[in-house]
């Protein structure tokens, strides 16, 4: 796959080959009237939404149009702010995920999360990466499955020499894919990332990217760009949000389309869609 | 401007060369460094005069007399402050070992559990913040009210350092607090994602990142535990007493009672004995406060 460069819209970009997309028939989440209130305000309104198994699925749109907020549902990351409330219904395998039994605990543990910027915690790389399985109760061999995912997630053969310095040593780059490495290693079945590649410069992107494809073969993606060559160029389906402002001047996010990739890129059905891909508006 | 082989004409029509020089510094500028040194030479000077005076005054008696004698209210030449010395270190050990546990607890409910919209939680805070700032003395009559007599452990250890416990236990608190506050939100993000419970979060993230503040905040309260005098006075701490303590329930003397009372002494010999306790207590603190600066100097962290 060849990365385009320049910085117009996919419809402008033929040299992206878009990805053939999955087909949707066994779900890992369904989306149903979900909002998300802060306080008094709702944040994002009414979204309805099917998430396919061992698929990338790219959420798009402006500052402001709540696809953090969708993202940070999934694994109820949105419970530690206190002011925030979820209405309608996701489904994780035809259970609800807001149920009142549910241990947020345990979905955290199915559902991994990777943030916008690298947070690794300030100890050595082989305890960044042994720090899921360890909370979780991991009883097999540490040393065993620290390497298998650092060779899982690509980043073995750069750190397998300084496992036990810092993890503030490394580079910015190399910090993500740790992050996506210590998210793995707690062996989830869905990765979120929320903007991961943001603060990161175009090569440390590609490479994540490229990590991103490989682990897709085995994990569910759920990723949150601004950045729509990248969802271009990775994802199989994509959300394109964008925010209706109220006559009081309020920002309600709102799914607008949700497709496959390459009929986002090539023939939305919005004309919302068509103008943000080709940089009219955003 | 015009060089001497530069026909006249043409230099005329020369752009003036621009304006670099300055016009030195202006006396607003001149008055305001002149202020800041003054300010800080107030405090520098001060505390060296009273260095030097105090190491002066106890010049003849800076010897190991002064921490392997007893006191002595015969004779001056072998009276030491031994027991206070040791009184000192045992009040202060046990001073430790309560406040400190109640102290980071009660800063980690207040900053990782606490609703800060409950009334409750914000009468705490508000009463903690107003308790740092009550007079050591009022701490000396409830632990004479309430530890000593009301519960009934006499003048001893036990109510020295349960009483020195509540009077630095707001400074710890708050100083406990600011050091988890500073631990930022994305590493107790990064955990909980990993599913950590917040116990775990809190146990194995957000306490080994902020240790290097808390140790900090918390030596420099107790340095200001050991200084304290008026409400060990209203404890009935001994000032002659010629044996160390024993245990939490020994009576006890420390060093700035025994202090207290050498001063008020009228015979010139036992004032330079103050002067000598006193340099022994500068020691005391300044290797605790250099124990501090060094914790955080070791210990800080880069995010």
């Amino acid at each position: 796959m060849t990365p385009p460069t320049d910085a117009t819209g996919g419809t402008k970009t033929p040299q992206v080959t878009f990805r053939d997309a999955p087909s949707l028939a066994s779900p890992v989440f369904e989306v149903s009237g979900l909002s998300v209130f802060y306080g008094d305000h709702e944040a994002v309104r009414d979204v309805n939404m099917t998430i396919g198994q061992r698929q990338i699925t790219a959420m798009i749109g402006p500052s402001g149009c709540g696809k953090s907020t969708v993202i940070r549902c999934f694994n109820r990351m949105n419970d530690l702010v206190p002011t925030a409330r979820v209405a309608g219904k996701i489904r994780y395998h035809n259970e609800d995920l807001y149920g009142r039994d549910v241990d947020p605990i345990e979905v955290r543990r199915r559902i991994g999360m990777v943030f916008q910027k690298p947070n690794p915690f300030p100890k050595s790389i082989y305890d960044n990466i042994a720090y899921g399985p360890r909370v979780g109760g991991f009883k097999g061999n540490l040393d065993d499955l620290v390497e298998e995912t650092l060779t899982h997630a690509a980043l073995w053969d750069e750190v397998k020499d300084k496992l036990k310095t810092s993890a503030l040593a490394l580079s910015g780059g190399q910090q993500q894919r740790l992050c996506i490495a210590r998210t793995i290693a707690v062996k989830p079945e869905v990765i979120l990332m929320d903007e991961p590649c943001s603060a990161l410069d175009p090569i440390a992107t590609a490479k994540i990217e490229d990590l991103m494809e490989h682990l897709a073969q085995e994990f569910t993606i759920i990723v949150a760009t601004h950045n729509m060559q990248q969802a271009a160029r990775v994802s199989h389906r994509t959300a394109f949000f964008t925010a209706d402002v109220d006559d009081k001047g309020v920002r309600h996010g709102r799914l607008v389309e949700y497709d496959e990739t390459e009929r986002i890129f090539s023939n939305p059905s919005d004309q919302r869609t068509e103008d943000y891909i080709s940089g009219r508006f955003g | 401007m015009s060089s001497p082989t530069v026909d006249r004409d043409l230099a005329v029509d020369l752009p003036e060369a621009p304006r670099l020089k300055g016009r030195g510094t202006p006396w607003r500028e001149r008055f305001f460094q002149l202020s800041l040194w003054a300010s800080l030479a107030v405090g520098v000077v001060f505390l060296a005069s009273l260095l030097v005076y105090v190491v002066v005054e106890a010049w003849p008696r800076l010897d190991s007399r002064i921490w392997t004698n007893f006191p002595d209210i015969i004779d001056p030449s072998s009276a030491g402050a031994q027991s206070a010395i040791m009184g000192t270190i045992w009040v202060i050990a046990f001073t430790a070992l309560y406040c400190l546990p109640t102290g980071v607890l009660t800063a980690i409910y207040l900053e990782e559990y606490a609703d800060p919209n409950r009334w409750y939680n914000r009468a705490i805070e508000i009463n903690i913040q107003n308790l740092a700032a009550v007079p050591s003395i009022i701490y000396g009559i409830l632990g004479l009210g309430v530890i000593s007599r009301g519960l009934g452990f006499g003048q001893t250890v036990l109510t020295a350092s349960l009483t020195l416990s509540l009077l630095v236990l707001p400074v710890v608190i708050i100083s406990s607090r600011e050091a988890i506050r500073a631990v930022p939100q994305s590493i107790r993000q990064a955990s909980l994602a990993l599913g950590a419970t917040q116990w775990q979060t809190i146990w194995r993230q957000v306490l080994p990142a902020a240790v290097p503040g808390m140790a900090t905040g918390s030596i420099l309260a107790l340095s200001r535990a050991i200084g304290e005098a008026a409400p060990l006075l209203l404890l009935g701490g001994l000032t002659f007493i010629t044996f160390n303590p024993t245990g939490v329930q020994s009576p006890f003397t420390v060093l700035p009672i025994q202090i207290f009372n050498w001063i008020s002494q009228s015979r010139a010999e036992f004032v330079s004995l103050a002067s000598a306790a006193i340099v022994v207590l500068l020691v005391i603190l300044l290797a605790m406060n250099s124990l501090a600066i060094w914790l955080r100097n070791h210990f800080s962290r880069r995010w």
